[in-house]
């Protein structure tokens, strides 16, 4: 475990530094990585230790950006607003996980990815609460764009780390051993015990908090949002994708997977203006046909292989 | 009688769903993928279709099988060469290579054809039935959305391919052992899906404006048929579209078109929670 957190404090830390480089750019940029690493690590908790493809993610944070915004322009301080909107994606998490657990693999997957189809039509045809189509604008941060871009980088710092910190605490506690003996054989582990529908739901509450926080962060970043941007089908799919490229089920790997993403997604942008997507597109295919259980997975493969030919016979 | 005009675009909308439903239903059931490529497919079809009419002034009546022919091929080397080895793997696996390959084919249809809706008008007239007024092109597409569904329904009945298909479909260690090959059949399935995708794609191009950016709605339209009318049969596509069709017809009617949907969504995830085996509520053909 220590292996885990050692090198992720050095990673916040090394964050954290940043914007002593006085490049605002750099700062944003390292804003994205935080957000992502923070989606990424909550997708794991159903994801990776459950096994239940969660196609929700980007229902959660366009959730959470609505309430964040509304709240916000309702008058509520920014950082109160940041919080209720994360109880409040937690709490619709809690609630529709018990009609939507009951759906297995692509049935789940299919129910989730409506969801976030759903809410957005919701956002899009409720335009007296929510603005509609034009959507909402919130009010922007004082203290010039610097200032901003260091409050922002460190709010979403802020949340990474609570993620992580609950993936730590999901990873050595009963619920996390609970989830992944209902990713092995999940009528097994309710014969032997485990409250399945309970583990379950807590979960997917709990791979919705920080989803919530992030975006309600991110609205009051951007001071703008919209239906069709909050609920990003992009959003939902990527995460994931992250998620499978630095391994699912670990504590380590949502952290690495979408750093490198972000990192892949930055170069392809820059050098493929046109063909972004289609880039993108070739990376995803070749992630999975190449490295099957993830960055992490293919180090942990390495390891064990190396001590015996540590020896003086281990010449090969 | 309004509503006799609302069930007819309902009805005739619905054979379209049925018809763009019915080959991802077939790949979902068969091969337990979830072809995230099917409603790019479609609009592929549709362009290809509408090019052949504006540059050779090819009837799209004509251009149906070439380019229904040129999407199966596509689908063919697809899944022979990459999905095929995946085939196994968790849902997640599957369903991340197909969403990556979407935006490939997404991205080169942006950059080729770019994004402009395009619509080939073959201005036929209309029919009127007492107040009842249907376009004649509309109807032209639905009788073909039917009988393509039909089509593949006959294929499946008394075809070998079609046989092999389904026996696949019911036990796939089974009919391995009965000497079927089943890559080969997955890939046979997944071209299947594919060719029918394309066809629809000229079908709608004969009635909606297409362009590419509907592809996420044309798939989200077939994860809704396959949930209401249960996966992987014909006949629960076929009951599916027209449920969907029917449903958003009338809930246009009724709330305004913003929220037909909407009310679409919704009745797939009340489905999704109390049925989901589909309203037909059987595995398997026949």
């Amino acid at each position: 475990m220590k292996r885990s957190i050692v090198p992720f404090a050095l990673f916040a830390a090394a964050l954290a530094a940043l914007p002593l480089a006085g490049d605002n750019h750099l700062v944003q940029q390292a804003t994205f990585v935080c957000m992502y690493c923070a989606l990424a690590l909550s997708w794991n908790i159903i994801g990776g230790y459950a096994g239940y493809p969660s196609f929700a993610t980007a229902a959660f944070v366009g959730l959470g950006s609505y309430a964040g915004a509304l709240l916000q322009n309702a008058g509520v301080p920014m950082v109160l607003a940041w919080v209720l909107a994360t109880l409040v994606t937690g709490l619709f998490a809690a609630l529709l996980g018990y009609g939507l657990l009951r759906m297995k693999g692509h049935y789940f997957a299919v129910g989730s990815i409506a969801i976030v189809e759903v809410l957005r039509l919701v956002v899009s045809s409720w335009s007296g609460l929510t603005g509609g189509g034009e959507g909402l604008n919130l009010p922007i941060l004082a203290g010039g764009p610097a200032f901003a871009g260091m409050v922002f980088l460190y709010a979403m710092l802020a949340v990474m780390v609570l993620a992580f910190a609950m993936t730590v605490l999901v990873d050595r506690g009963r619920l996390g051993f609970g989830l992944q003996c209902i990713q092995q054989n999940e009528d097994a582990a309710d014969m032997v015990g485990v409250d399945v529908v309970r583990t379950k739901t807590a979960g997917f509450a709990l791979s919705a908090l920080f989803c919530g926080t992030v975006g309600a962060i991110s609205a009051s970043w951007v001071a703008y949002i919209a239906p069709t941007d909050a609920f990003n089908i992009l959003t939902t799919l990527k995460v994931p994708v992250m998620v499978l490229l630095g391994g699912p089920g670990t504590v380590l790997g949502p952290v690495l997977g979408a750093t490198s993403f972000v990192v892949i997604e930055q170069v392809v942008w820059a050098r493929f203006l046109d063909y972004n997507q289609a880039a993108l597109g070739i990376v995803v295919v070749l992630l999975v046909f190449f490295l099957p259980g993830g960055l992490l997975g293919r180090l942990r493969q390495r390891r064990p292989a190396r001590t015996p030919q540590a020896g003086p016979g281990g010449a090969a | 009688m309004v509503y006799l005009q609302v069930l007819a675009n309902g009805l005739t909308l619905g054979a379209l769903y049925a018809c763009l439903a019915v080959g991802f239903s077939l790949v979902w059931g068969v091969l337990n993928v979830i072809n995230m490529l099917h409603g790019s497919m479609i609009i592929l079809g549709g362009y290809l279709t509408y090019f052949a009419w504006l540059h050779w002034q090819v009837h799209p009546l004509v251009a149906l099988l070439p380019v229904s022919a040129l999407v199966f091929l596509l689908g063919w080397v697809l899944q022979a060469g990459l999905v095929n080895r995946l085939v196994h793997r968790p849902v997640l696996t599957t369903l991340t290579v197909t969403f990556g390959l979407d935006l490939v084919l997404y991205n080169a249809m942006n950059v080729l054809f770019d994004a402009t809706p395009r619509r080939i008008t073959l201005d036929l007239g209309t029919l009127a039935l007492g107040d009842v007024v249907v376009a004649w092109d509309r109807i032209l597409a639905f009788a073909l959305a039917l009988a393509l569904t039909g089509l593949l329904y006959l294929v499946l009945r008394s075809s070998r391919a079609g046989r092999a298909i389904v026996a696949v479909r019911m036990d796939r260690d089974a009919a391995a052992l009965m000497g079927i090959r089943i890559h080969r059949v997955y890939a046979m399935t997944f071209a299947i899906g594919a060719g029918l995708a394309g066809a629809c794609g000229a079908l709608m191009a004969m009635v909606f404006p297409v362009t590419t950016n509907l592809s996420g709605l044309l798939l989200g339209k077939a994860f809704v048929v396959c949930v209401i009318g249960g996966l992987g049969t014909v006949p629960g596509a076929l009951l599916g579209g027209l449920v969907l069709g029917l449903v958003e017809s009338f809930a246009g009617h009724w709330f305004g078109p913003q929220n037909a949907v909407l009310v679409g969504f919704l009745l797939m995830l009340g489905l999704l929670m109390t049925r989901p085996t589909g309203l037909l509520g059987r595995r398997g053909y026949e």
